[in-house]
């Protein structure tokens, strides 16, 4: 019982639970203990030293921030005006809060609103597919395109369409990056005369894929009345994202061990058979690698790219709260920062995990 | 019938040089039908080149190999290999490592067909309880016995062996010896077994040739092991003719050895320092 628990949870990433379930079945207290401090306590302390530390930032950089205001106005407007923002700044009025980082508690109230914001979104999309489930079966019958939600989209909209780019910028790396790597890594002719290729694309900044993907997908989209803004920005993600799975899986493919090569000679592996059976396989751990540094690319230059490309996505909630300025913008941005953080994350231990399920190296970094 | 011909074979890994067999120097080889020869010498004196060079990884810089009368062009089903570190594939069970060599060397066999000959394999070298095992989860012994499966699974005329049980503890090496034989003496192929050890090659082979340290390695004079089979390892020793001949084959490698000891007689021009005092 206990055993298979601590298999699954080392399995599933969550190895640092091992000791607290060790020490809960009374198996050697004295090290058990010391490793909980080492794997548990001493993270979760670190988390709350970080809050610290940055609250502490924050309210420094409120002071200065609010001193200079009333410094200004003070200049500029007279004293009496002065004091009037200082008790107006200290009443904790929003309208004239001085706009710098904003604090843990500043953030986490503006996740609640995003949260609440949400489920309101959420509520008014299903009040408006009841409304016009009617209607829009109608519509349909008779030949009419249904109607759909056009509202602004919430917070974890935002999220799904990112996810959603993400993906579809990642397979297309997959597709694309894989099968050339293999290729490349096969012959050594092609690898040595496409190389000039990828080390002069490899260090292009997104920003220059997207707006080469822009000039493609624009004139091969003029005559569709479609969004393309989705198009774009998926495809410049994969650009930039696959050449980390390309390198890898030459290298991998061009470096399979000679032992492995010798045998699938003198057993006369025929081609097709000699790749899958051993070159694919052995040469699966630094595919694998490759595709895990392209995730955790794509989904760190896809918020740039939704940025520019004015494509939906977390990348232009970052924006438009930015332009917005509310009072609140701020500690959203922070919001998002964290969940962009988080969902890198999740993803890398994802491709950890399948990597782990189909690979024979097993690897735990 | 010679099954297997080396003729005036000349290797070396760097055409562009003078020296045309600076690996492999003049070597002269031919082995019968149903004859076991083992190739005895140091490391690094070019036996894994000679044996790539046999099994069709390698072609010779000059001279022909020849088997059945045929030049070797390319690696075959006919010559069964066993490498030295196994080169069993780790993500493969120990059925589908064999079962892949079977693939290809009788497609047109049905699937029920391969099944039963790869557990016949599996059973003969004594793994059938390890058959969905992978090579990780085998000790060195079993892993060499998976190899020695999936070369002979294939039926080729003639096994390489290149130091096949070099990695092996000395128990685990007996064993395998024996089994081996017994393979051996049941279909009688012909079999190259290249070692390092006198004693095993005394103890299987019918006959044994040196092979010179390298550069410019070259085969010596061959020695016959005129014991009767099956031998016993026991016994052996006491055997007058296995004494003659495993002293006269030692005596022939360590004057070898001093012979090359004594080529390389540079002198070191040690420099004149004494130790400082670091004494109060």
């Amino acid at each position: 019982m206990k055993d298979s628990i601590i298999k699954v949870i080392r399995f599933i990433g969550l190895g640092f639970l091992e000791p607290l379930i060790r020490l809960i079945n009374k198996e050697e207290p004295k090290k058990n203990t010391k490793e909980i401090f080492r794997k548990i306590i001493a993270p979760v302390a670190s988390v709350f030293i970080f809050i610290g530390l940055w609250q502490l930032g924050s309210s420094a950089l409120y002071n200065t921030e609010a001193e200079y205001k009333i410094a200004t106005t003070l200049k500029s407007q007279g004293e009496a005006e002065a004091k009037n923002i200082k008790e107006c700044m200290e009443s904790g009025d929003p309208k004239c809060q001085p706009n710098t980082l904003p604090s843990p508690a500043q953030v986490y109230e503006a996740y609640k609103t995003l949260l609440k914001d949400h489920k309101a979104i959420s509520a008014d999309k299903e009040a408006f597919k009841e409304k016009t489930f009617e209607m829009n079966k109608k519509r349909v019958a008779s030949g009419k395109k249904a109607i759909t939600y056009t509202g602004r989209p919430s917070f974890v909209d935002q999220i799904k369409t990112s996810l959603k780019t993400v993906f579809a910028g990642f397979l297309l790396a997959l597709f694309i990056a894989v099968p050339i790597g293999i290729v490349l890594g096969l012959s050594t002719t092609l690898r040595g005369s496409i190389n000039w290729i990828i080390q002069i694309f490899k260090p292009v900044s997104p920003v220059v894929w997207l707006l080469l993907v822009f000039m493609i997908v624009k004139t091969l989209t003029k005559n569709s009345d479609g969004d393309s803004s989705f198009i774009i920005s998926f495809i410049s993600v994969g650009l930039c994202s696959m050449w980390a799975t390309l390198v890898n899986t030459t290298m991998g493919v061009a470096s399979v061990n000679t032992d492995y090569i010798n045998v699938a000679k003198v057993l006369k592996l025929r081609p097709l058979q000699k790749i899958f059976k051993v070159i694919l396989p052995a040469s699966l751990p630094l595919i694998f690698t490759g595709l895990r540094i392209t995730l955790s690319v794509a989904w760190m230059v896809l918020i740039a790219i939704e940025l520019l490309a004015q494509s939906p996505g977390l990348g232009s909630f970052v924006w438009e709260e930015f332009q917005n300025g509310a009072m609140d913008s701020n500690s959203k941005i922070i919001v998002a920062m964290f969940a962009i953080g988080m969902i890198g994350f999740a993803l890398d231990r994802i491709m950890l995990f399948i990597q782990n399920l189909i690979s024979f190296e097993k690897e735990t970094i | 019938m010679a099954i297997l011909e080396l003729k005036n074979i000349y290797k070396t890994y760097n055409p562009t040089k003078e020296d045309k067999g600076e690996i492999l120097n003049n070597i002269n080889l031919s082995i019968k039908e149903g004859e076991f020869v083992a190739i005895v010498g140091f490391s690094g004196s070019g036996k894994t080149t000679l044996v790539n060079l046999i099994n069709g990884l390698l072609k010779p810089t000059e001279g022909e190999v020849l088997f059945k009368s045929k030049i070797v062009e390319d690696t075959s089903h006919e010559r069964g290999v066993i490498f030295q570190n196994y080169s069993l594939l780790p993500w493969l069970t120990v059925y589908q490592n064999i079962d892949m060599a079977l693939q290809e060397a009788f497609p047109k066999a049905s699937k029920q067909e391969k099944d039963v000959r790869v557990k016949e394999y599996i059973e003969m070298v004594g793994l059938t309880h390890a058959t969905n095992k992978r090579p990780k989860e085998l000790s060195g012994g079993m892993r060499q016995r998976v190899s020695v499966a999936r070369a002979l699974c294939m039926d080729p005329e003639m096994i390489i062996m290149d130091e096949p049980l070099g990695a092996l503890d000395a128990l685990t090496r007996g064993n395998l010896q024996d089994e081996i034989l017994k393979i051996w003496e049941r279909n009688k192929r012909t079999a190259l077994l290249i070692t390092n050890d006198v004693d095993e090659a005394m103890y299987m082979a019918d006959r044994i040739i040196p092979l010179k340290p390298g550069p410019n390695a070259t085969l010596g004079p061959e020695f016959k092991v005129n014991i009767a089979r099956p031998r016993n390892k026991a016994s052996l020793n006491d055997n007058a003719e296995y004494k003659k001949t495993r002293n006269e084959i030692i005596a022939y490698l360590m004057d070898l050895g001093d012979e090359q000891a004594a080529g390389n007689d540079s002198h070191y021009e040690l420099p004149d320092i004494q130790p400082r005092d670091y004494r109060w």
